[in-house]
């Protein structure tokens, strides 16, 4: 619609006859303030961390050697720091499966049984905790499966601390309490990332059509089959969608491992004890370009399995 | 048109065509449609009849052509540059909010954060019209689609019909010289849409503008338009005035879309016509007629036997064996038979006759 | 879970129940998830000073009001604050120049884009924190409010930007091609069909983008040097600890203050569905 065909378009108006003409300028400009941004502060500092793992501290006089080299990698793949990635690799696997055992029931509930509104509330229920402070809910843990916590307590309720002092012993993953064991490390871990899994598996599972499981059924499927058969195949994607993430945020993480546990190393925390008290940051990317390449190679998996749509 | 000599052009588009890939959405499109005219662009889904409105609104962009509205080009050249150095053209359009034309939108697309007056007033409202006027001409707008004092309702309150005069008191508010309407009475249930077809063809009337209409149903085609074009797979068959394209179809497409036909080609049609170039004619044109009836000059007769009867109220519906092979469809209207008498008559021997000049030459040898 | 009746209980009739084990396991997940909640709640009046004694031997508020009268609290508090909305700010302009950029047009490279938003908060945050840590090693940048800023913005702008996509999605074009059908700019129908069409979809991943800075600690000690925000405060009270009841009232103050933005911003994305 032309208004007054004797005045002259405003200035921003031709401007804007000028962009709609040039869809090709229009797309650059809208994207040139992100993309700037994204490539100097976020693909930029990536680059310098794969750079500097080729650089090396030097042990005697404690400054960076900015020359390329493999040497920060030797140190890397020595059995003390191989250790430390099998612990972690270890943890995020055993996590995610736990996580998955966990999620399922839930996430089945509310895409097969919850009304609409319980649905909603459920809903709301499980992003709570994932949105809602991360450090405290660590923090809460360290109250929980302190020696003289509630646990403690509640197995002293019910006479059971010989179990509890059975489990605490048992070599490797024990130690002196919950608080300062692998076992409380895991279920800090499974606690923590459990909405990342019962997300993606529930909207995996409402995509499961309904007439697929009728059409089971009518061709004889009892529920038992029709569930194992039917529902879960399809529901994989999800699974693998869940640990996804609960896979790669166990690998990076160091709050944990540094709140809960018996101090041991895991990447994340070996990272952060590089990068700041030894100063040693070629080290510390180095270490970081482990859990790049792991959830790489997982990611490239997944995504043959079909996982990225449940995302 | 002789009808039409002298009158001005309102749109006109010349060579146009709109290709997405290898898809030809439009294909060397010519159409002329008159000031004042309410034309209809008639095809089935895909044939390119919505594209062409696309184009005419600016909503695509033509791959090449000229698209003309009141004599003033729509698609222009423009240097194709990278960097500074220009590399060769590209053409561009004149944006949608350069164009005197509006659009009401199959969806209607009614702004849901807007009460309907906002709506209504939000062409008057970008083009800095004063609000006293504003208000005048929104109401004014409002009582011609029958919609008086709904100003402050929200879109989401309004029944299908209701949002579908708003999405139309929008367009006229602005007083386009073309009101281009994609579908507009789609979504809509029968008794609804025959009224609104009057409506607007009332409203078409009184406001004088140039209506192009979009639709798939040939039947709200015929009887609203002043001209229509025939789209197929992004071409257009026929372009005439209603009587024309249904009495005199140019093409096997034009007579079988338009309208239901006897598509006749091959050995039936040297028999019927004397050569095997393809024709039609309407299964109201032929007459069953008793054994023994005379033949009018200038009259054909066939002979056959009926093979099904379909009892359709007002009229009833034969598909004729020929004898010596092939059948034909027959209309006739109930007359005075029951329904009882007319599927009796399965099986029976039959005499069709028609008039020659009935039967429909179609272009090309097949259908 | 094979022997879980619930599962062998065929869901396609409407309104049926769901089996006890079902609902047993469900429930269980459930309450595995909240009622730590209800422990930092106890926890924030226990009179006990130091130990994480249950039950707590008495209740009381005073450490509410210590907590109160800690300074070093509220500085970490208020540059929380004050990045949370720095970076979101920067991460709605960002976000919404992204999503808008990307909603409708398909070019060579589109994928890789996305892929570069998402990448931020799909890698471990710590990979996003050592990056940027040497990086800064690399370019010589010291510490500074605003490398805190600039690593919160980073893994904030997805947040905005798939709520806005989301909502510029589900808006018909056609309200946008009618705009400018009715006369008005591609600046008009931003003014006055698109921003109002998104609005609450960017408040919804403004105060997730709030949320997630505000409470980010991972990224924020390599970016942070000597600076305090009030997750590093608290990081700082977990490993040394000291002032136990003091950081059990701050973990309930800082739990609250994450909750209500969380909620709005479940009820904005939630009310708009419906239309």
């Amino acid at each position: 619609m032309t208004g007054d065909a004797s005045s002259r378009p405003s200035w921003w108006r031709r401007v804007a006859i000028y962009l709609y003409q040039r869809p090709n300028l229009s797309l650059v400009l809208l994207l040139a303030l992100p993309l700037l941004w994204l490539a100097v502060f976020y693909l930029g500092a990536l680059v310098s961390l794969l750079i500097q793992s080729f650089f090396k501290l030097d042990g005697f006089t404690g400054r960076i050697v900015r020359q390329f080299g493999l040497e920060t990698y030797q140190q890397l793949f020595t059995a003390a720091n191989m250790d430390v990635v099998y612990r972690t690799v270890i943890m995020a696997a055993v996590v995610s499966v736990a996580c998955a055992v966990l999620a399922f029931p839930l996430a089945y509930f509310m895409a097969r049984y919850a009304s609409y509104r319980v649905r909603g509330i459920l809903y709301l229920a499980v992003l709570i905790p994932l949105w809602s402070s991360y450090l405290v809910r660590v923090y809460t843990w360290k109250i929980i499966l302190a020696q003289e916590g509630i646990i403690t307590w509640f197995f002293n309720v019910l006479g059971l601390k010989p179990v509890l002092d059975a489990i605490l012993a048992i070599p490797l993953i024990g130690g002196s309490s919950l608080s300062f064991s692998f076992i409380g490390m895991f279920l800090v871990f499974v606690y923590i990332w459990l909405p990342y899994m019962i997300l993606p598996i529930n909207a995996a599972l409402e995509r499961v059509p309904k007439s697929l499981i009728e059409a089971s059924s009518d061709l004889g499927g009892r529920p038992n089959y029709t569930f194992w058969r039917v529902i879960l195949p399809l529901t994989v994607p999800g699974i693998i969608a869940g640990s996804i993430f609960t896979f790669s945020l166990t690998l990076g993480d160091y709050i944990i491992p540094s709140v809960i546990g018996n101090s041991s190393f895991f990447i994340g925390r070996a990272v952060f004890a590089q990068q700041g008290t030894a100063g040693n940051i070629p080290l510390a990317a180095a270490f970081t370009v482990v859990p790049m390449v792991i959830m790489g190679v997982y990611l490239v998996v997944a995504k043959r399995l079909g996982a990225f749509d449940a995302l | 048109m002789a009808a039409h000599s002298g009158r001005s052009i309102a749109v006109k588009m010349t060579d146009v065509c709109r290709h997405f890939g290898d898809v030809k959405a439009v294909d060397h499109l010519d159409l002329e449609i008159y000031d004042g005219e309410f034309f209809s662009l008639l095809g089935p889904s895909g044939s390119g009849k919505t594209t062409c409105l696309r184009l005419i609104a600016g909503f695509e962009h033509a791959t090449s052509g000229s698209i003309e509205l009141h004599g003033v080009e729509m698609v222009k050249w423009a240097p194709r540059r990278i960097g500074f150095v220009t590399v060769g053209q590209r053409l561009v359009s004149v944006p949608p909010y350069e164009r005197d034309v509006n659009t009401v939108f199959q969806d209607y697309a009614l702004f849901p954060h807007m009460s309907v007056g906002d709506n209504v007033a939000y062409g008057l409202m970008i083009q800095k019209v004063p609000k006293a006027e504003r208000q005048r001409r929104v109401s004014e707008v409002l009582d011609l689609v029958r919609l008086p004092g709904y100003e402050s309702r929200k879109p989401a309150q309004l029944s299908g019909g209701q949002r579908q005069r708003v999405a139309l008191a929008r367009a006229l508010v602005n007083r386009p010289r073309v009101l281009l309407l994609d579908e507009p009475l789609g979504a809509l249930d029968l008794k609804l849409r025959q009224q609104m077809q009057i409506e607007l063809k009332a409203i078409q009337q009184q406001v004088g503008i140039t209506f192009v209409f979009v639709t798939h149903d040939q039947e709200e085609a015929l009887t609203m338009s002043d001209r229509l074009a025939v789209f197929n797979r992004g071409r257009i068959e026929q372009i005439g005035v209603p009587a024309e394209i249904y009495e005199r179809p140019t093409t096997g497409f034009v007579a079988g879309f338009v309208g239901t036909t006897n598509l006749i080609s091959g050995a039936l049609a040297q028999r019927i016509n004397g050569s095997d170039q393809a024709v039609s004619i309407r299964p109201e044109k032929i007459h069953m007629v008793a054994l023994d009836a005379a033949v009018e000059p200038g009259w054909k007769a066939v002979m056959g036997s009926v093979r099904d009867v379909i009892y359709l109220g007002m009229h009833t519906r034969y598909l004729v064996e020929l004898e010596g092979g092939g059948d034909l469809t027959v209309v006739q209207q109930n007359l005075e038979t029951s329904s009882i008498d007319v599927h009796a008559s399965r099986g029976n021997r039959v005499k069709l006759t028609w008039d020659t000049t009935s039967i429909r030459v179609l272009q090309g040898q097949t259908v | 879970m094979r022997s879980s009746p619930a599962l062998s209980v065929s869901p396609v009739m409407e309104g049926q129940r769901a089996s006890l084990g079902l609902k047993a396991s469900a429930g269980f997940a459930l309450l595995f998830l909240h009622f730590p909640i209800l422990i930092i709640i106890l926890y924030a009046f226990t009179t006990e000073e130091s130990s994480f004694q249950f039950p707590p031997p008495g209740l009381t508020t005073r450490w509410v009001s210590e907590l109160f009268n800690r300074t070093d609290f509220w500085n970490a508090f208020g540059l929380s604050v004050l990045v949370a909305l720095v970076a979101t700010a920067v991460a709605l302009v960002l976000g919404t120049l992204l999503s808008l950029a990307l909603y409708r047009s398909s070019f060579f490279g589109k994928e890789s884009i996305t892929l570069l938003v998402i990448l931020p908060i799909a890698l471990p945050g710590i990979v996003t924190g050592i990056a940027l840590r040497s990086g800064m090693s690399l370019t010589g940048l010291s510490f500074s409010f605003w490398t805190i800023v600039i690593g919160h913005a980073t893994f904030c702008i997805v947040t905005v930007y798939n709520n806005v996509i989301a909502r510029l999605r589900r808006t018909g074009y056609s309200q946008i091609e009618a705009s400018m059908d009715l006369g008005a700019t591609s600046f008009e129908t931003f003014r006055y069909i698109i921003l109002p069409n998104i609005a609450t979809a960017l408040l919804a991943g403004g105060m997730l983008a709030f949320a997630l800075s505000f409470d980010e600690v991972i990224v924020t000690t390599f970016t942070a040097g000597q600076q305090e925000t009030l997750p590093i405060w608290i990081f700082s009270q977990l490993t040394r600890p000291r002032d136990r009841p003091v950081t059990n009232v701050a973990a309930l103050f800082v739990m609250a203050t994450t909750f209500i933005p969380i909620l709005l911003a479940y009820r904005f994305t939630n009310d708009s569905q419906g239309r």
